[in-house]
């Protein structure tokens, strides 16, 4: 609430507005927040302390980005739009960043209306501490659509990578073809707008357009990556004249431009077959680590899925993350 | 990739059969005229089919070759391809050792049309058609019960009308529902299939009237074609985890045109949601890849192509070797060759098992 200003905090107070939690993660739900890393108000860590003991100090983490899934994207007014993702984003800075200096986070962005959401880029952007652009994955429009690209362009334009992380705007049912009776098909479905919205990005020719532009795909699942470039390739070779812009295979734009988090892999415990699905990755820079605190995705320390190479943990842990965003090889200033 | 070059006859004295599980042939609405009621005649002829996309004629989406067609698939004498029988016979059942194909219609059928009465009406003559126009002078080509798939009731009947028909193989739908598959409202035309001893097939394609992604309409064809595999795991997903086979346990579904990579990591991702969410889908008794491997079939075309040939192998091993049927998609351009599609390293029993005797063994071929 201090974070409002005076018009807003007296809406929020005079309309009875609860809130603005998404309901893409119900806070009790099993994959929302794992049963350890449930927080002194049952549910996940509340404060930096807590993150920081949950986290940071047990996982080792030099450095960990903070994605807020506070829902600035959700109200269907800009203008709240607007105050929603100004408020988040400064609460961030002044409550998570200012207290632990191994916090970097996420810039929330108004996407009802792109003038605003770049407006916000660049006012949060000066603060070196914030490091990507974030946005979910299910929108009104998909992402590649030339109306987006004003934020492409200022994202490029201050090193920010575009974080991609599974939610709604609820402006489209959840799957294409309606809204699922249970939640675990919302979860599952997350995957195929990733797949759109990545299939967008390609064949409308963003990263033709934005050379620099870097699309992380945060909590996306990993193994549908290739299945899905051979689809992709098979047709662009097949009806390209379509997209002139496209002018070289899928496989090789997603290997220059967009990065893949680990958690959840998506892949059965067995490390014989993670090893042939790393294979059909044909690259070792494409994944990096997250531990997708406070969610679910994976049990017990072992946060990497057995069957990885030992070279490739490295990069996923260090290297790879490091190159993705050039605001942590910098350092904070 | 739309002109064959290659001379097809030099392979048609191999010893190998081949059952097509998709092929298009093309009918007029003058074919299906006599099987239509002067009601719906009339109502063809003055609005059309009237299905939830905004053209007249053609897509919004358009194909990139007239008809979305082979360039060398019009016939000589004139018409649409995939309309004039001999042209076909020459080209393409008689060029390859072709033992069946399976019909799978797509348009003139009222699939998806917004008036079901119609949609009952036409899915009647389409498949009236198949029988007269095509089955009866071609024994290898089998029908598809076309269903008017968003009206439970009616579909019942139609499928009703066709049971212990052998020239029929199996139920047809379009992927592109109005609702999900899984949901409730589908569920008697399920129940028809299984008492129809039918399998049910599941074709690309539809209008629903929804964006063809979850994140809303994209621009191009090339995406519209790459979206028919998001749009197929949302059905798999539906069917299995609102547990459409918990309450169907001899239902089977073949997923036609919709390529195969995804498969596997669908079947992972819901397995591994499915053991921290269990509670929320209490009527599962297993895990829902399992459902997968017992009750989907899927066809080889599109198929996907990787760099490396062994890593499509493995895929194709995840999913299981008895599940693969192939499928040409004749006319259309992006037809796949019987002999060239498939990975080259495949052993013959197994190719076999791709080219035939899945196919076989599911529609109970002789």
């Amino acid at each position: 609430m201090p974070y409002f200003d005076d018009y807003w905090r007296n809406s929020i107070e005079e309309r009875g507005i609860p809130g603005f939690e998404s309901n893409s993660y119900p806070p009790r739900a099993p994959i929302s927040v794992r049963q350890d890393w449930k927080g002194s108000n049952g549910g996940a860590a509340a404060n930096v302390k807590e993150l920081s003991a949950q986290v940071l100090d047990r996982l080792g983490a030099g450095t960990a980005i903070l994605n807020c899934l506070y829902g600035a994207h959700l109200p269907y007014s800009e203008d709240m739009g607007v105050a929603v993702a100004r408020a988040v984003n400064n609460y961030v800075a002044k409550e998570w960043l200012d207290r632990d200096p191994r916090l970097r986070a996420s810039i929330v962005v108004p996407t009802q209306n792109i003038e605003y959401a770049v407006d916000e880029v660049e006012r949060v952007a000066r603060d070196q501490r914030f490091v990507q652009v974030q946005l979910v994955t299910n929108q009104e429009m998909p992402l590649g659509r030339r109306q987006w690209w004003p934020l492409f362009a200022v994202a490029e334009k201050y090193d920010l990578p575009i974080g991609l992380h599974p939610g709604s705007t609820y402006r489209q049912a959840m799957t294409s073809l309606g809204w699922p009776t249970y939640y675990i098909e919302d979860y599952v479905a997350y995957a195929q707008a990733f797949q759109s919205q990545l299939g967008s990005l390609i064949c409308e020719g963003a990263f033709a357009k934005f050379p620099k532009l870097k699309v992380v795909l945060l909590e996306s699942g990993v193994t549908w990556l290739p299945g899905f470039l051979w689809r992709l390739s098979k047709f662009w070779r097949g009806v390209r004249a379509e997209v002139p812009w496209v002018d070289r295979p899928p496989g090789e734009i997603v290997r220059d431009h967009v990065r893949l988090t680990v958690q959840p892999f998506d892949a059965p415990d067995d490390p014989e077959i993670v090893q042939r699905l790393v294979d059909q990755l044909e690259s070792d820079d494409i994944l990096i680590y997250a531990s997708d605190f406070p969610h679910w995705q994976f049990d017990g320390e072992d946060a990497l899925p057995r069957g990885l190479p030992e070279s490739l943990k490295r990069k996923i842990l260090v290297d790879n993350p490091l190159a993705t965003y050039p605001r942590l090889r910098e350092g904070a200033r | 990739m739309n002109i064959e070059l290659r001379q097809p006859e030099l392979r048609s004295n191999t010893r190998l059969k081949i059952v097509d599980v998709d092929i298009h042939p093309k009918s007029s609405i003058e074919d299906l005229k006599p099987y239509l009621s002067q009601r719906w005649w009339d109502h063809l002829t003055t609005y059309g089919q009237r299905t939830r996309q905004g053209y007249l004629k053609g897509f919004p989406y358009p194909k990139m070759q007239p008809q979305a067609s082979r360039r060398d698939a019009w016939p000589p004498d004139g018409g649409l391809p995939a309309s004039n029988l001999n042209f076909m016979k020459q080209q393409f059942l008689d060029a390859y050792p072709i033992e069946y194909a399976i019909m799978n219609p797509l348009s003139p059928t009222g699939q998806g049309d917004q008036n079901s009465e119609f949609s009952a009406a036409m899915a009647f003559a389409a498949n009236e058609f198949q029988l007269e126009g095509w089955h009866k002078q071609d024994q290898r080509l089998l029908a598809s019960v076309v269903v008017p798939f968003e009206d439970a009731d009616a579909t019942r009947v139609e499928v009703k009308r066709r049971a212990g028909d052998k020239r029929f193989a199996h139920v047809l739908l379009k992927t592109r529902t109005n609702d999900l598959l899984g949901k409730k409202q589908y569920w008697p035309v399920y129940e028809a299939a299984i008492e129809a001893g039918l399998p049910i097939g599941i074709h690309v394609f539809g209008t629903s009237g929804r964006p063809a992604s979850n994140t809303g309409w994209p621009s191009f064809y090339i995406e519209d074609m790459t979206e028919h595999a998001s749009c197929c795991q949302a059905q798999v997903a539906s069917l299995v985890l609102e547990g459409v086979f918990e309450r169907y346990p001899e239902l089977k579904i073949v997923m036609i045109e919709a390529g195969f990579g995804w498969m596997p990591p669908l079947g992972w991702r819901m397995d591994k949601n499915w053991k921290k969410l269990k509670a929320d889908v209490p009527h599962l008794k297993k895990a829902p890849s399992e459902y997968m491997r017992e009750h989907i079939w899927v066809s080889t075309q599109p198929m996907e192509e990787a760099d490396t040939p062994e890593q499509l192998i493995d895929t194709m091993r995840w999913i299981g070797w008895d599940r693969i049927m192939y499928s040409s998609d004749y006319p259309h351009w992006d037809f796949d060759d019987p002999f060239l599609a498939l990975p080259p390293s495949l052993d013959e029993k197994t190719r076999n098992m791709i080219l035939c005797e899945n196919a076989r063994s599911l529609y109970r071929l002789g």
